[in-house]
């Protein structure tokens, strides 16, 4: 892991992808196809636009922050415990392109994060954090 | 790792270790004959138990004379609380899916 600020994460996921920029920028940017891959949600490619992302677990505040068609698009992701920024590069290569999306986060207080804990889980770990909590 | 998550679930559903490891949080260090006095099993389930706890890194046990004294490991459970881990897990299956929809979107 790259290093970071105290308090700061980062996640970093990168693909060979053998379809041109202009494809994946659609599925990037249109509403119905986000849906398809990623979430529900009121996507409008432009700086600034709030949308939702939603999904079983729990939803997604948004807000547009980068627009180049084609080659970048950022846009904040927050959740009740979490403050990030999304960010995806497209470069095109011989074979296609070469998507990277990169998660910059900064955790809102010291509650332990557990976003990929399955719904049971959470609701046990939730408990588990106040016994924790009252540890120290 | 996977693994580790699927080790600390599979230790933690057990209500009675759960609730052995819980006390273990709360309470400090005990001995398995303090440990048994509240948990509503025999000595050797609690034993049992104390032993799949430590398999999993989640209690520490220390000898004193003829006692065996336990403590919770809460370390152990960094590997749950690692969102950076879960938010890479979480992109690359929406990765997984987007690979899938490009291949059957028009042109």
């Amino acid at each position: 892991m790259n290093e970071v600020p105290a308090g700061t994460r980062s996640v970093i996921v990168e693909r060979e992808i053998p379809f041109a920029p202009e494809r994946i920028w659609r599925a990037l940017t249109q509403p119905h196809l986000i849906a398809e891959w990623l979430m529900k949600n009121d996507f409008k490619p432009v700086v600034d636009h709030r949308f939702d992302m939603s999904a079983e677990w729990g939803g997604v505040a948004c807000r547009v922050r980068t627009v180049e068609p084609n080659r970048t698009l950022s846009y904040t992701w927050d959740t009740k415990d979490l403050e990030s920024v999304v960010t995806w590069t497209l470069t095109p290569t011989n074979a296609g392109t070469r998507l990277r999306m990169e998660q910059v986060g900064f955790r809102t207080d010291q509650e332990p994060y557990y976003r990929g804990a399955t719904v049971g889980w959470k609701r046990y770990l939730a408990t588990l954090e106040e016994v924790l909590s009252r540890l120290d | 790792m996977a693994t580790t998550h699927d080790m600390i679930f599979r230790t933690l559903a057990d209500p009675t270790r759960r609730a052995i490891f819980e006390r273990l949080c709360r309470q400090g260090e005990q001995t398995v004959g303090a440990l048994t006095a509240q948990a509503g099993v025999s000595q050797p389930a609690v034993s049992k138990h104390l032993g799949v706890l430590k398999e999993a890194g989640l209690v520490r046990d220390r000898h004193e004379g003829r006692q065996t004294h336990y403590s919770a490991q809460v370390k152990a459970l960094a590997p749950l609380v690692d969102w950076t881990r879960d938010m890479a897990g979480f992109w690359e299956s929406r990765f997984d899916d987007l690979e899938v929809l490009l291949k059957r979107m028009d042109q």
